[in-house]
């Protein structure tokens, strides 16, 4: 009988003692980014300033997603400002998951925001997330293997352009590989990147009537090309390769040119983990000849708030101090220009100092050349460039995927992976009810 | 019988036994032999042994980014306090099952063991739900209780086990003595259930430390346990095998420890019972 009395006792001081007082302490969950880390390292300022604490709960990238949305679907109330990407924020906006981003004050100036980064991130108009930081894709090489094979890469290459430079700096005995790209399976591996390539061929996955297109002679084409310059000219066990196992390659000098996003410019760069920091170019992502659609992807990391939260306040001071232009300046005071995250802001491109950046000009470059409202040549039913914004797409981009990094593993012929890639989307498509 | 045992043979089954061994620690020492190198020399290809700049620059990151103390004080409780929970209640349900059965003994432990067997996605929503509706969300005692549901099966059926290999003679005896049933329990089956007892403990704990579903899914940022510590390093975009094998040797130590203090235990418990 005691037994029983002191657990009942205990248990309940303990769920007292659980629900205590928490008055001012925001709890935000995000990614182990560098921009983040850095963010979490200077938050003191903000703690400072406002008297608000923060709780930070940083997770991999596909449990945080798992996690964010379970609690946002089921009201959780775990997190009062939550990392979320372009593909996330108008799906969850419009069902009315987020609080809308109107409300920031006036010298926030919402208008400063990259235009491409504004429009990923709105439905209907209103921003759902601020930016915190963004980027595009584009083409990083070797000046050094590029001379030696006596050849100049143009700043706005052709699809052409680069399969001729692969051609030229592939130097197998020295395991150099010409072209290292995405082969790994993952709507945000190798689908982010196979489905620019498919854009700048003229490819989309749906017509307007949301019929799966990809038994296109586009999507043959560009998926073919795909391919062979990861067959001809890429690193051995491709299938397996995202974007850190390209960066380890690019780092230790494997690879003539990595197609991949914009903020690897500051690590290829970065003198203490790269040993080929100072012999890299940057040009912008290819297009096909006669085709003006460039194989650009466009991806923010942004601060939201789910609706809900008892805190809404405190979250929206918190955004607006974390992506605000004053922070920018906190973390160049702090860090360097170099280290300030990209993507966000115009005005961030408009300052002298961080022009001298060296992959500052061909970053914005890029962003702006994105378009997630026309991501294709022909018209499309749905917004993203890299990816479709629709729900279904995290499970049909995944599974696509796979036939495609068993393509790239020899499993299976272009003709294969994307016969089966039809069948699959055409049946989730009906079972969703398009 | 004994069989003889030639020293060739003996030799040889050592070979094989430290082989087999070794397979199996690799990826642990691996870890810890990544936790030492720069992010450079995580990823060298081909590998870096042993011969390279030991650093303790990961573990300086580490300590300077994350509260470790709060990670592991949480593993502590909830492992510890799931166990404990579970033993009060494993206990005397294998004690009865074991010294009192009925017809549908084996059913129900059947039944028990069968909610193992469904996976353990397929139930976190209603539980997710059932957590927000009493306030459970991130707290540890919310977590102490899922981790003893969890486990308890697995609980009662190592007692069962245990206490099954009783002769029930011996109680039998203790009666006609003029034993009663504390008196039996405290004095006659407790010495005698003890090792069981410890080795259920032991392999609780390590299942409630290494649990990696619940305690992600369920925390936040208060009752976040070692788990959660380390799923912090992984990196969509940039290098974190060094980091991350830091912060997982500092996850692992604790248990790898107490594992290895209490080894005998383990193993004699474990097989309990393999050999009539």
């Amino acid at each position: 009988m005691r037994l029983g009395k002191s657990l009942v006792a205990s248990t309940a001081l303990a769920l007292i003692a659980a629900s205590g007082a928490y008055a001012q302490t925001l709890t935000i969950a995000t990614v182990n980014n560098g921009d983040m880390i850095r963010m979490q390292a200077l938050s003191g300022a903000f703690t400072e300033a406002t008297g608000i604490n923060l709780e930070w709960v940083i997770l991999e990238e596909n449990i945080l997603r798992q996690r964010v949305t379970q609690d946002i679907a089921t009201s959780g109330g775990q997190f009062d400002v939550m990392t979320i990407g372009m593909y996330e924020a108008p799906i969850w906006a419009e069902r009315g998951w987020l609080v809308s981003l109107d409300d920031l004050p006036e010298d926030y100036d919402i208008d400063d925001i990259l235009p491409a980064m504004r429009a990923g991130l709105s439905h209907e108009g209103t921003l759902y997330a601020a930016p915190f930081y963004g980027e595009s894709s584009m083409v990083m090489y070797r000046t050094d293997l590029m001379e030696a094979a006596g050849l100049e890469m143009p700043e706005e290459p052709t699809w052409d352009d680069i399969a001729e430079a692969a051609a030229a700096m592939t130097d197998r005995d020295n395991n150099i590989n010409g072209i290292c790209i995405r082969g790994r399976a993952g709507w945000g591996e190798n689908m982010a990147f196979i489905t620019t390539v498919a854009n700048s061929f003229g490819a989309r996955w749906f017509n307007e009537d949301w019929e799966a297109q990809l038994d296109s002679p586009e999507w043959l084409e560009a998926v073919t090309f795909y391919n062979d310059l990861l067959q001809n000219y890429g690193p051995p066990g491709a299938a397996n390769n995202g974007f850190n196992e390209n960066l380890t390659l690019f780092q230790q000098g494997r690879c003539g040119m990595w197609i991949d996003a914009t903020v690897a410019a500051s690590f290829v760069t970065n003198p203490s983990d790269s040993t080929v920091a100072d012999s890299v170019g940057f040009a912008l992502a290819p297009n096909k000849d006669g085709l003006d659609k460039r194989a650009n992807w466009l991806w923010a990391w942004a601060l939201a708030i789910p609706a809900g939260t008892q805190q809404e306040e405190a979250a929206m001071e918190f955004i607006n101090w974390a992506t605000s232009k004053d922070y920018l300046e906190l973390v160049a005071e702090r860090e360097g220009w170099a280290n300030v995250p990209p993507g966000s802001r115009s005005s961030l491109y408009e300052n002298p100092e961080y022009a001298e950046v060296p992959f500052a000009d061909m970053t914005l470059r890029s962003i702006n050349a994105a378009d997630p409202n026309n991501p294709t040549v022909d018209p499309v039913p749905y917004v993203g460039i890299q990816f479709v914004a629709i729900p279904e797409w995290a499970g049909i981009g995944t599974q696509v995927g796979q036939e495609f990094s068993a393509m790239v593993a020899g499993q299976q012929t272009p003709e294969q992976a994307l016969a089966r890639a039809q069948a699959l989307v055409t049946d989730e498509m009906e079972a969703a009810g398009y | 019988m004994a069989r003889s045992v030639t020293t060739q043979r003996k030799s040889l089954n050592t070979f094989i036994a430290w082989t087999i061994g070794l397979l199996i620690f690799f990826p642990i020492l691996w870890t810890i032999l990544t936790s030492f190198k720069t992010e450079a020399q995580a990823i060298a290809d081909p590998p870096v042994w042993f011969f390279f700049d030991w650093t303790l620059e990961n573990y300086r990151v580490v300590q300077e980014r994350s509260n470790y103390s709060r990670f592991l004080w949480n593993s502590i409780i909830i492992a510890g306090g799931s166990t404990i929970l579970g033993m009060i209640i494993a206990i005397p349900a294998a004690w009865s099952m074991a010294f009192v059965p009925s017809n549908r003994t084996k059913d129900i432990l059947l039944w028990m063991l069968s909610t193992k067997m469904l996976p353990a996605v397929g139930v976190l929503y209603p539980i997710y739900l059932i957590f927000i509706r009493f306030g459970l969300l991130d707290t540890r005692i919310g977590l102490t209780l899922v981790l003893m549901l969890i486990n308890l099966p697995i609980m009662v059926w190592m007692l069962y086990t245990y206490f099954k290999e009783i002769p029930g003679e011996i109680l039998e005896a203790a009666r006609m003595d003029g034993a009663g049933l504390k008196e039996e329990i405290l004095y006659v089956l407790t010495p005698m259930a003890i090792p069981g007892i410890a080795s259920t403990v032991l392999l609780n704990i390590i299942l409630a430390w290494n649990e990696a579903f619940w305690t992600l899914n369920l925390t936040a940022a208060r009752a976040a346990p070692l788990t959660a510590f380390i799923a912090s390093y992984s990196s969509p975009e940039g290098l974190f095998y060094a980091k991350l094998s830091a912060a997982s040797t500092m996850a692992i130590a604790p248990i790898l420890i107490l594992g290895w203090f209490s080894q005998k235990q383990l193993v004699r418990g474990l097989t309990f019972g393999a050999v009539k």
